[in-house]
């Protein structure tokens, strides 16, 4: 008795109404356990822009990156020629996953960033001039659709022309270990402050160790909300900005 | 004794191997007679003779080799390069016999039958393939010729000849086993990708050919399998599969029209992957996989190009798909001789010779390598579009300066789908005296910034022969911007590089400093002036 053949395409659909939008932990990228209290979502939202800046911007960028990369996930590395390598490998870069493109001008810049958003996980970026809205909403578009996440390492964060999703500021370092004509750089405490849109639109900041005595990236002091702010959950702070996408 | 014979129909094809021994160094077109390396993952994979001369082996670490040859010029393996500068030394023995097959860039092989007949014997033939690619190569470098029965024999035969001077060695037909015999075991790594195994049989006292082929094939095979009846029939003076390799039906052929005509490289690069894939898909359809594939371009003028490559082990997607690189390559930027007159229009891909597939592992999650086909495609299209030189990996070295520590090497040069644990800081397990410790500056300047260092005075800061500062260093001054006071500093840390070499010493103290905002730099002193080399932001 011959079986009816199954009917494939309306399977197909099925298949795609009954799946889940996505599993919470896919929407996003690991970070330092010392950072997962900060951010609301305890990680890098796929699909988002995250800027570093202050005192300790380049190595919060390579903190960021780090975990995504020992998980798996590529890294690529737009311009940013002086991005020190082997800090990247001891604040837990996967170097073997990480791709490294020469400054493409700023002629080819947007496009080498869309290609590298279409492939890796996480780009790191340096822009040098500023961005146009149209480029900005190609990348974040880009961005979602593939859900990589664009990291600026330093820099201005005004070259971008709305608002990135998460701005994680550094303030002065201390470091230890080194005095007066003896001793050596062994440790740095510096104050973190994130913010951003929607769940990160309440700033929070903790002291952290970046790094610590054993090379170890952990928070110094504990987490608290910005100046001025009462005990409410960061979570249910209105957002002060809408979201444009 | 239990040792086979081997019958007159099963022996080896009768083969010639041209070998020019560290074929790497010669593509890098050195200075004659200089000391050159080339090195892979921080190991030596080829040495000119000045260096061989001077005690470099292969397989040494690049730092020991240098300790060796203090001179010597180091060049990162390119294997596009090899092929490139190879393709002239094939196409130079088109007038002896249309068969000839690439190994690899270096190394080339092809059946003795006819060619023997027509110049009159195996001596005179290979005394004239000798004298041939030796003329293609300008006389500059040493060719070895072998016969023998078998690729494999006749690769030893040759190797054998540059061991004792000579430009070629003949061994006679049915003496293939005889001349095997005495060779160390580990020589069938020249044919065969099975080091752990080869491991194995040299603990077990499986020390010479002959102590393999003792072995009753039927015991081997139970042992170690594959790789196992492979060494054992190599060892024995056989094909490597004579048995299982049969010539495919036509249609497994792949051809691929290319509209615009392509007369670059880069963009030849994209149509070799996708033919590359569907050749490969096409066989593991059938169970079957390519050990020999005959590459054919035709160009927009109607010329045709081929050359066949040979694998010993069957060619996997991207090895296919790099093999039909270079030899575009090869086509495409070679010289006038063998250059085609247009852009290449078709491609096709023609499987010489297929064996059942077998052996492969997947990886446990279903995916066959580490690097996912989206970041290959990018990487390409990105060399592409920025140059081949724009796309690098991160390798680490060893050395002193953070920045030494770790190298950008052209991704074209080494293969995103194996594992590197070159890639990992790990893989350098010897001491570096007067390394900068951990932590490590998250910047750091290619061309160190000249910064001024001065003292309570306003002095600049000097730093003795004797390593004694003049005065605690105060205040620091970065070009074009106001001076800090420096609230904390560490040093001297005195450096000496290469003090057996007057043109490349080095000699310069360290210093790690904090200014007055928290922000630590790393400088450097050196002839009595500053220079800022990273900042630890």
């Amino acid at each position: 008795m011959a079986v009816p053949a199954p009917d494939l395409a309306a399977l197909r659909e099925l298949g795609e109404r009954v799946r889940p939008l996505s599993a919470a932990a896919e929407r996003v990228l690991p970070v330092p356990p010392a950072f997962a209290g900060l951010i609301p979502q305890g990680g890098l939202v796929r699909g988002s822009t995250v800027v570093t800046s202050g005192s300790a911007a380049s190595s919060l960028a390579l903190a960021l990156a780090g975990p995504a990369t020992a998980a798996g996930s590529w890294c690529a590395v737009v311009g940013a020629a002086h991005l020190g390598l082997l800090a990247a490998a001891e604040l837990g870069v996967a170097l073997e996953r990480t791709l490294l493109i020469a400054d493409p001008g700023p002629q080819e810049w947007a496009g080498t960033v869309a290609a590298l958003l279409d492939a890796v996980e996480v780009v790191v970026v340096q822009p040098t001039g500023s961005i146009t809205p149209t480029v900005q909403r190609r990348l974040v578009a880009r961005a979602r659709d593939r859900g990589s996440v664009l990291l600026q390492a330093g820099g201005c964060s005004e070259v971008w022309a709305s608002r990135p999703d998460l701005a994680v500021d550094s303030g002065a370092s201390r470091w230890e270990g080194v005095g007066v004509g003896h001793g050596r750089l062994r440790a740095r405490r510096v104050e973190v402050r994130i913010s951003g849109r929607r769940g990160a639109a309440r700033p929070r900041s903790a002291e952290l160790w970046l790094p610590g005595p054993e090379g170890q990236i952990a928070l110094a002091a504990p987490a608290h909300p910005g100046a001025g702010a009462g005990d409410r959950p960061a979570a249910l702070a209105a957002p002060a900005w809408r979201d444009a996408g | 004794m239990a040792r086979c014979r081997v019958t007159a129909e099963e022996a080896g094809t009768r083969t010639l191997v041209v070998w020019c021994p560290d074929w790497s160094v010669l593509a890098s077109e050195p200075e004659p007679a200089a000391p050159v390396i080339v090195v892979r993952a921080n190991r030596v994979v080829a040495a000119s003779m000045a260096a061989r001369a001077a005690g470099v082996e292969v397989g040494l670490r690049r730092r020991a080799a240098q300790r060796r040859c203090p001179s010597v010029e180091v060049v990162d393996h390119d294997p596009g390069r090899d092929a490139r500068a190879f393709e002239p030394v094939a196409s130079s023995l088109d007038a002896v016999t249309p068969g000839v097959e690439v190994t690899r860039p270096g190394t080339l092989a092809f059946a003795t039958r006819g060619p023997s007949r027509y110049f009159g014997g195996d001596d005179s033939l290979a005394e004239r393939v000798a004298w041939m690619v030796s003329g293609a190569l300008g006389g500059r470098w040493p060719v070895r010729v072998g016969i023998a029965d078998g690729a494999f024999g006749a690769l030893l035969a040759a190797q054998a000849a540059h061991r004792r001077g000579a430009a070629s060695v003949v061994v006679a037909p049915g003496e293939a086993a005889a001349f095997l015999a005495p060779h160390p075991v580990v020589t069938v790594l020249e044919a065969l990708d099975v080091p752990g195994e080869v491991d194995v049989w040299r603990r077990l006292g499986l020390r010479t050919l002959r102590q393999m082929a003792e072995l009753p094939r039927g015991d081997v095979a139970a042992r170690f399998g594959n790789p196992g009846v492979a060494a054992h029939r190599l060892a024995s003076g056989l094909d490597l599969r004579p048995l299982a390799a049969r010539h495919p039906v036509p249609d497994l052929a792949v051809t691929q029209d290319l509209d615009p005509a392509v007369d670059r490289v880069d963009r030849a690069a994209f149509a070799a992957k996708a033919l590359a894939d569907r050749l490969h898909a096409r066989l593991a359809d059938d169970g079957l996989a390519c050990t020999s594939v005959l590459v054919e371009a035709r160009t927009e003028h109607g010329e045709v190009l081929a050359r066949q490559w040979r694998h010993e082990g069957a060619l996997s997607a991207s090895a296919l798909a790099d093999r039909i690189r270079w030899q575009l390559d090869g086509w495409l930027t070679g010289s006038g001789a063998t250059r085609p007159t247009a852009g290449v229009n078709r491609l096709a891909l023609v499987p010489v010779e297929v064996v059942a597939a077998r052996g492969r592992q997947l990886g446990f999650w279903g995916g066959e390598t580490l690097v996912d086909e989206r970041i290959w495609r990018a990487v390409v299209r990105l060399q592409g579009q920025l140059g081949a030189e724009a796309v690098t990996v991160p390798e680490v070295r060893g050395g002193r300066s953070p920045g030494e520590r770790v190298v950008r090497v052209p991704a074209a040069t080494v293969d995103l789908t194996e594992k590197r644990p070159a890639a990992r800081v790990e893989s350098i397990t010897e001491p570096w005296p007067g390394q900068v410790p951990a932590p490590a500056p998250a910047t750091v300047f290619a061309d160190p910034e000249p910064v001024l260092v001065a003292d309570a005075r306003g002095e600049p800061v000097t730093v003795s022969g004797r390593t004694e500062v003049s005065a605690p260093p105060v205040t620091l001054t970065v070009a074009g911007r106001r001076p800090v006071r420096l609230t904390a500093w560490a040093g001297p840390w005195p450096v000496d590089e290469r003090w057996w070499d007057p043109a490349r010493h080095r000699r310069r103290a360290r210093f790690q400093v904090v200014d007055q905002e928290g922000a630590a730099h790393l400088l450097a002193v050196e002839a009595g002036r500053w220079w800022r080399e990273a900042t630890y932001d």
